[in-house]
């Protein structure tokens, strides 16, 4: 594997039928890659959790995902409304999700906390009016 | 450590569909109707207790790698969730009796909590 294996999804906004198949993807073609099952796990967590807030926040975007000798990089950009308070976004327990969200059983704040448990490294590049983009890497040598 | 089709005879439960996979054990389940919790705490090869019926919930079960899944309180899933589950292959059973009841019973049969916070943590 030495040309980094690059995948990217369109994620459509609100739409819950939809939301985790690009995780569902994205983890399928991991698997496939024969990467071990906890690096498969982490990643996948890190995409469904990151997809769901493009569905639910992000108005929409973009999910990547690339996969090197040495490590796994998931991206998700959206141009959606950015986020105000980001040290806030991250303590668990804060969400701005309505009603309807909840029901679903999401919307409690712990996604990017989540995403931070399960990644080696986390970047998060967000205005309010611009949108988010988030990188998080995931390393196959954990030593490292 | 119980295999998903003893834990369906223990709770008087219907098994979706037909799988192998109803053969697979399990050691820890996780009770929750939500998922936000059920992604940040559950074990991968536990099971999933729960009474929301929508598809999430088995992108949910399926992103964590567990074994089974059980719908209490006689909740059906919705066919979509259906259609899903047979697609990729996690073991579905439809149980009757409460959320508190089948954790209960589960317990008593000696499968283990996952973890959620550290009992010495505050
Ligand atoms: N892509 C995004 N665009 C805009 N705001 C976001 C985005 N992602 C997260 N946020 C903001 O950060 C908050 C916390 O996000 P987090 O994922 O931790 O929780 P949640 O999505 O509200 O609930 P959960 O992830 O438990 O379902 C969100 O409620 C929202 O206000
Ligand atoms: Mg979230």
């Amino acid at each position: 594997m030495s040309e980094p294996l690059v995948l990217e999804l369109q994620v459509k906004p609100l739409d819950f039928l939809a939301a985790g198949e690009t995780a569902t993807h994205f983890k399928e073609t991991l698997k496939s890659l024969g990467l071990p099952p906890d690096i498969c796990r982490k990643a996948a967590i890190v995409v469904y959790e990151a997809e769901m807030n493009i569905v639910i926040h992000g108005g929409g975007g973009v999910m990547c995902l690339q996969v090197e000798e040495d490590k796994v990089t998931i991206i998700a950009k959206d141009k959606g409304p950015g986020i105000e308070d980001l040290e806030l976004a991250m303590k668990e327990g804060y969400s701005s999700a309505p009603d309807f969200i909840r029901e679903l059983g999401f919307g409690a704040g712990m996604g990017l906390p989540n995403i931070k448990k399960n990644s080696d490294e986390l970047y998060i590049d967000t205005a309010p009016g611009k949108g988010t983009k988030l990188r998080a890497v995931i390393y196959l040598d954990k030593r490292r | 450590m119980m295999k998903i089709s003893e834990i369906e005879a223990l709770l008087g439960a219907r098994r979706l569909f037909d799988t192998a996979a109803l053969e697979k054990e399990v050691e820890y389940a996780l009770a929750s109707d939500l998922m936000s919790d059920v992604l940040a705490f559950a074990l991968a090869a536990s099971l999933l207790i729960t009474g929301l019926t929508n598809i999430q919930i088995i992108r949910t079960a399926t992103m964590l790698d567990m074994t089974g899944i059980i719908f209490v309180r006689n909740k059906r899933p919705l066919e979509e969730a259906v259609a899903l589950a047979r697609k990729l292959d996690i073991p579905v059973l439809l149980c009757k009796k409460s959320m508190f009841e089948t954790c209960g019973l589960l317990y008593q049969a000696g499968l283990k909590s996952c973890t959620i916070l550290d009992e010495e943590s505050d």
